[in-house]
């Protein structure tokens, strides 16, 4: 004994949060330059070149060309504000599923979650638009909420059946292409004029955002966010496992359910605004996870959500720009970055386990 | 029945409503050490999953303090009562401060941020079980001992006044368990803390425990102290074994005689018999021991592996019985070892037994033979 304390004297547990400290500050800092970054970047670039004095002036004085205007406040604004909320919250959505699975691979996408909220808004747009022409924020996201817990609760079916998380997974992946299948099938017999909407909506894309869209994805994933942050000591207990959590005096039950709905309730507001989007959900936490060298809620949350926005604010400039005028799928672009990273993880995941 | 601290009453446990024991009458002290044992699959995990509330009682009350454990909230009960668990935890990104730092989470504010006290707590708890160099290493790249004393640190940095146990000492080496249920005497000894746990070392369980419960098919087969417990047959019995035997004086366990009739007669005393019985034994060479008297360390052993011990009460002079059944079996033998005996006033007459070998021809002396 007293030639290990010799060999490898410990650091004091306050030094070592102090240290951790000034890392979380650090990766903020990078994260928040990145945002700021990544912003600017954004609202400059585009098929129409406007300068930058014209932009300030657009933004805080609301003068300059009409056209100019509406370009900024129609379009790149709303677009890029909904690609910052919306990429944190499948970022966020993808944490809480990977907590609560104890599977790092585990996310929305992967899982049939968003596939289910797909097939649902699908149906809800056709039905909606067909009687009224018209179809309200709300209705869609509450139809993806709905496709969501649908999805989630085959999942949960299968996941008390089958203990093996591969196997899970790949239940969760069967599910998305059913959903798929059946959102695929709705297109081809759809109207001429829903097959636009639909068409492009159903790939993932954060194109054509209005402010009443941004207006209620802030509000709905803003609530949601700060509920899940005041869950952080619970999330953190709950990664020690439901026994542990459980005797440190967290009601299971009531956790758990707590975390499906918060994470169901923010993946479905991407699907139900932006269609499915891939990999964000478990690439993000992932790249966080390892920056802050923490599994910390209390920091990854934050964390994940501001990471998430600037990856999905990257990736939507470049489906914006790669090609224009034409766009890419954002799946497309989020898939060629978060792809390689799911793989690293795995290839890395087999090295701890051997 | 108030003055205890913690009761288990009628209680009965299973899993989805299938009771797996029943008639649970369980009642212990402050600080004392209680411990489960019982064979592979007897429910002793079960017991303590439902003392926990992982598992919902099917029938009767388990009192904490005098209070239902199933009226308290988990918060509150979670300061009076932390657990070890048997199942791997793998968590991610986290130092063995961290691991134990959860200890403190009944005691930290909404967000769980940590004060410099609950530091400071961490520190000592990790000291109290000899684990300060782990503070610093990732929880998934140290060792199962040092694992298991991690998670016990973890436990008292949430100041329970109830620890429980399922199988602490499983994965480690001698070491490690010594260690430990050190750890857990002084806890219990010292602050008064209570400990039920479970254990698969029934010679340890004997050594630490105030008091002992045997859990067997589906009900608890015996509880008490381990005087009461370890004594006869009774872990035999418990555990169903045929093909040995437990000695509860020692905790030792021997494997089974050789069958048959004796082939080789071993004259020896105060311990010199030992290895000759265990050579045989491993040989399964039936053999008889004689004449030891019944407090001499030979007859524990030979006792369980000899095929028949002459015996002779402690300090009475040797009888002419049996002398002459010694000699009797001595006949039958085809050997005769004698390792080295004392011999004193008492027992000279085992002169005679010797000589009468050395005649037959048949006596083999090893080594130092002490006095002759």
């Amino acid at each position: 004994m007293k030639n290990v304390q010799k060999t490898a004297a410990s650091v004091d547990f306050h030094m070592e949060n102090l240290k951790r400290r000034m890392r979380y500050m650090a990766v903020f800092a990078v994260l928040l330059a990145a945002f700021v970054v990544i912003t600017v970047v954004n609202i400059t670039w585009g098929n129409v070149d406007i300068s930058m004095p014209d932009i300030l002036k657009i933004i805080f004085f609301r003068e300059g060309s009409e056209m100019e205007y509406n370009i900024i406040w129609k379009i790149r604004l709303p677009r890029i504000l909904m690609a910052a909320i919306l990429g944190g919250a499948l970022s966020l959505s993808g944490f809480l599923l990977q907590t609560f699975f104890e599977n790092p691979i585990a996310g929305p996408f992967v899982l049939g979650i968003s596939s289910g909220a797909k097939m649902v808004v699908a149906i809800a747009m056709i039905c909606f638009l067909k009687k009224y022409n018209f179809v309200s924020s709300y209705t869609l996201i509450i139809a993806a909420f709905t496709g969501s817990l649908l999805s989630l609760a085959f999942i949960l079916l299968l996941s008390r059946k089958i203990r093996h998380m591969a196997t899970l997974l790949v239940g969760g992946i069967m599910i998305g292409y059913i959903c798929s299948a059946v959102t695929d099938f709705l297109v081809t017999f759809a109207e001429d004029s829903d097959i636009v909407n639909l068409h492009g909506w159903s790939l993932g894309s954060f194109s054509g955002m209005s402010w009443s869209n941004v207006q209620v994805s802030a509000a709905v994933v803003g609530v949601t966010v700060i509920l899940t942050f005041l869950l952080s000591k619970p999330i953190g207990a709950f990664q020690l496992g439901e026994a542990y959590a459980q005797s440190m005096g967290v009601n299971i039950k009531v956790f758990r359910v707590a975390i499906l709905l918060l994470s169901s309730i923010l993946s479905a507001t991407v699907t139900a605004f932006a269609g499915p989007i891939s990999f964000v959900g478990i690439a993000v936490p992932f790249l966080v996870k390892r920056a802050l060298n923490s599994a910390r809620p209390l920091v990854v949350i934050p964390g994940t959500f501001l990471g998430g926005a600037v990856f999905c604010m990257f990736c939507d400039l470049i489906a914006r720009l790669a090609f224009a005028p034409m766009e890419l799928n954002i799946s497309t672009v989020t898939s060629i970055f978060g792809a390689p990273v799911v793989i690293f993880m795995m290839l890395k995941g087999k090295k701890a386990n051997a | 029945m108030g003055d205890y601290y913690f009761q288990m009453q009628d209680m009965a446990v299973g899993y989805n409503r299938k009771t797996l024991i029943h008639d649970i009458c369980i009642s212990i002290e402050k600080g004392e050490i209680i411990t489960l044992i019982g064979p592979n699959g007897s429910g002793k995990s079960t017991i303590l999953k439902s003392i926990t509330r992982q598992l919902k009682l099917i029938g009767g009350k388990v009192l904490l303090d005098s209070a239902d454990i199933q009226d308290l909230s988990y918060k509150k009960l979670s300061t009076k009562m932390a657990v070890v668990l048997t199942e791997r935890m793998k968590p991610e990104l986290m130092t063995c401060h961290d691991i134990v730092a959860t200890g403190r989470y009944p005691y930290t504010g909404k967000l769980g941020i940590l004060t410099r006290e609950d530091e400071k707590k961490v520190e000592e708890a990790l000291a109290s079980v000899h684990a300060l160099e782990l503070g610093d290493r990732d929880f998934n790249q140290i060792s199962d001992g040092q694992r298991q004393r991690v998670l016990l640190a973890r436990a008292i940095c949430q100041e329970p006044e109830i620890i429980i146990l399922d199988e602490p000492t499983s994965f480690l080496d001698i070491r490690h368990k010594l260690e430990l249920l050190s750890v857990l005497r002084q806890m219990a000894k010292e602050k008064g803390i209570t400990v039920i746990m479970s254990l698969h070392e029934i010679d340890l369980a004997q050594k630490v425990s105030d008091r002992i419960v045997c859990v067997k098919g589906d009900i608890i087969s015996g509880f008490g102290t381990p005087e009461e417990i370890f004594c006869g047959d009774r872990i035999q019995e418990l555990y169903e074994v045929e093909n040995g035997f437990y000695d509860p004086n020692f905790g030792s366990i021997e494997l089974s005689r050789p069958e048959g009739e004796p082939q080789v007669f071993v004259i020896s005393s105060c311990g010199t018999g030992i290895p000759v019985y265990r050579k045989l034994q491993k040989e399964n060479i039936p053999f008889a021991a004689g004449i030891l008297y019944t407090n001499d360390i030979d007859y524990q052993v030979a006792r369980f592996l000899a095929a028949e011990v002459v015996a002779e009460s402690p300090f009475e002079e040797i009888s002419e019985k049996s002398l002459q059944r010694s000699l009797e079996l001595m006949g039958k033998c085809r050997k005769v070892i004698c390792p080295g005996v004392t011999v004193g006033d008492c027992n000279r007459r085992i002169r005679e037994l010797i000589d009468a070998a050395r005649d037959s021809g048949k006596l083999e002396m090893i080594t130092e033979t002490g006095k002759q």
